[in-house]
């Protein structure tokens, strides 16, 4: 078997706005001096003349990126998640948000695999700040190869996009061929037992756990939902249906995220048991990124675990 | 400026002042006194300054005008009224449901407004995002914004003064509506955000101050800004809260309540016998 090819969503994100760059004449690219970090240095680098560091000031940052927008700029504005999307929160709702403006938000450094750095920069928050701004489309790509399509996608929408990347290098899961909608989410097993409703790093965990449920005789089918809002409502409906038994996993909090924004649909439409793996009610801490995954319950393992719980639980 | 251009102009201020009045007495509600002091400010932008079309708002070769201080959405109203973007009957449909005219300025259905705005410090970051924007496609356009003196306090507005200096974003051209009273009280009794003039020239801006009801000071303060190269310009405009309407002058409470019927009779009656004054 070959050996499988590791990329950080943050790493695809700079190869794909340097790409983009080479189209879009329009394409403006902001930063708040994380440049190298984020990868939005590969784009300085590329197209120094349509790239501008913010400096420390993310508040500013999605400010000067809402006045590009409102003169007709395409613009990505990248910071690490806490700041992009906790310290400019307001900037991002009522300066962009509100007044609908076509600006893509790179969040890199989301969740807690940010590792070492600590509770302090390891954003589980962000996705449920997002969500709760009208018309605010969410990504948290899976692979290098899904996060590198997203960003095209994103340059085509016409209004904000909140795009979360991260740090650590992850599997990649899709091939070139692999077909990227926003809005429509992908069934990548199928299965009846269980369905495993994952975003981002966790899809990866979520095959993993798949794998496991299968030898044990669980079929499980995986869900990969990249895009969190607007949710792909028929795939999760059908999902429930079809298997009556849900577990949520993504590396944000149980509150707020993929795993509220699934319960809150189904409560409404089919009520069933939908467990959550994800970060629960607590801070970060510091720590290697799979070590810190694994203390906090985000491992194939644990998705697996949730899986028999969840089937007890529709059983019962 | 000529005496008959003067008084041209004095006349759309007053009608940008009756506009406030009219149109926060009918909510019930909203920010006349920061509306009354910038009323020669934004006359002077929409009538001798910008070059904007109301016919074609949108018009993307247009200047750009971002109100930091949206909560005197009245007075901006008012002088886009008056500049033909929208009927003045509109004005007294102020904050009502349904209504156009929001309680601060809304971009998406108003037309002549250049950005979304009303809390304070996020206006100036979208002003200079728009003066980076012309520089970037080498566009002659300019960027203008008038801010509070309190909201000065923000942090944002720093963030931003900082970058557009950095930027030397010349085509930038904002003013400070220095009329010393906050909702609290005066500036120095809340948390001064003096000295204005040498804060902004640290922050590398070119600074003008000025009389901000003169229209002679303010026309020659924004024909300085455009000759000032390499560096953005901040007007301090030095103003009264509540300007033409005398028992709203200086007088804080007067920030963001509105007038009562006989107080409403009491502002225009003395609105009127400015144009007496005028020589209408």
């Amino acid at each position: 078997m070959n050996e499988i090819k590791k990329q950080a969503t943050r790493d695809a994100y700079g190869e794909a706005l340097v790409e983009l760059g080479n189209t879009r004449r329009d394409l403006i690219v902001l930063d708040a001096d994380l440049a190298a970090a984020t990868k939005t240095g590969m784009f300085k680098k590329a197209h120094p003349d349509r790239f501008f560091d913010c400096g420390i000031a993310e508040q500013n940052l999605i400010g000067v990126a809402a006045g590009l927008a409102a003169t007709g700029k395409l613009v990505f504005a990248s910071s690490f998640a806490m700041f992009a999307a906790g310290r400019a929160f307001e900037q991002v709702r009522n300066s962009v948000g509100y007044p609908h403006l076509n600006v893509k938000i790179g969040a890199t450094h989301a969740g807690i695999s940010v590792g070492e750095d600590g509770a302090t920069h390891q954003c589980c928050e962000d996705i449920a700040l997002m969500r709760t701004i009208p018309g605010m489309t969410i990504i948290n790509p899976a692979d290098g190869v899904e996060a590198k399509k997203a960003v095209f996608a994103a340059a085509l929408l016409d209004g904000p996009v909140y795009m979360r990347f991260g740090r650590l290098a992850l599997p990649t899961i899709f091939d070139e061929a692999y077909k990227f909608e926003i809005g429509k989410g992908v069934q990548l097993t199928d299965g009846t037992d269980i369905a495993i409703i994952a975003t981002g790093l966790m899809v990866n965990e979520a095959l993993i756990a798949a794998e496991t449920l299968k030898n044990e005789g669980i079929s499980a089918r995986v869900l990969n939902i990249h895009t969190i809002k607007p949710l792909d409502r028929d795939l999760v409906l059908e999902a429930a249906k079809q298997t009556g038994a849900i577990v949520t996993a993504e590396e944000h909090s149980v509150i707020g995220g993929l795993g509220g924004a699934v319960s809150e649909f189904l409560s409404e439409t089919l009520p069933v048991p939908v467990l959550k793996v994800g970060v629960q009610d607590t801070f970060g801490m510091s720590g290697p990124a799979l070590e810190v995954l694994k203390h906090f319950g985000l491992t194939a393992e644990d998705i697996v675990a949730k899986s028999k719980e969840a089937i007890a639980l529709r059983n019962a | 400026m000529e005496q008959a251009q003067k008084n041209e102009l004095a006349k759309i201020a007053r009608m940008v002042r009756i506009g406030v009045i009219e149109s926060t007495h009918s909510a019930k509600s909203g920010h006349p006194g920061g509306s009354l002091s910038i009323a020669e400010l934004l006359t002077y932008l929409y009538f001798r300054e910008m070059n904007i079309d109301p016919k074609n708002p949108k018009w993307a070769g247009r200047d750009r005008f971002v109100l930091s201080k949206g909560h005197t959405a009245p007075g901006l109203y008012a002088v886009l009224a008056q500049r033909g973007f929208f009927p003045v009957e509109e004005l007294v449909k102020l904050r009502h449901t349904g209504e156009m005219l929001q309680g601060h300025p809304d971009m998406k259905h108003t037309p002549g407004v250049d950005m979304s705005t009303g809390s304070l410090g996020q206006g100036i970051s979208a002003a200079v995002g728009m003066a980076l924007s012309a520089k970037i496609s080498g566009d002659s356009n300019r960027v203008y914004s008038i801010l509070g003196d309190g909201e000065l306090e923000e942090g944002q507005v720093w963030e931003a003064a900082m970058f557009a200096a950095h930027k030397k974003l010349d085509n930038l051209c904002i003013a400070v509506d220095w009329n010393n009273l906050q909702i609290d009280g005066e500036l120095g009794e809340v948390n001064s955000p003096l000295p204005i003039k040498e804060k902004f020239e640290a922050f590398g801006f070119h600074v003008i101050e000025i009389d901000g009801s003169d229209f002679d000071q303010i026309e020659a303060a924004y024909a300085q800004a455009k000759t000032v190269k390499g560096k953005p310009t901040a007007i301090v405009a030095k103003t009264v809260k509540g300007k033409g309407v005398s028992f709203m002058e200086n007088k804080a409470s007067w920030h963001g309540s509105a007038p009562n019927d006989e107080q409403y009779a009491q502002a225009i009656a003395e609105l009127d016998a400015v144009l007496t004054k005028i020589g209408g």
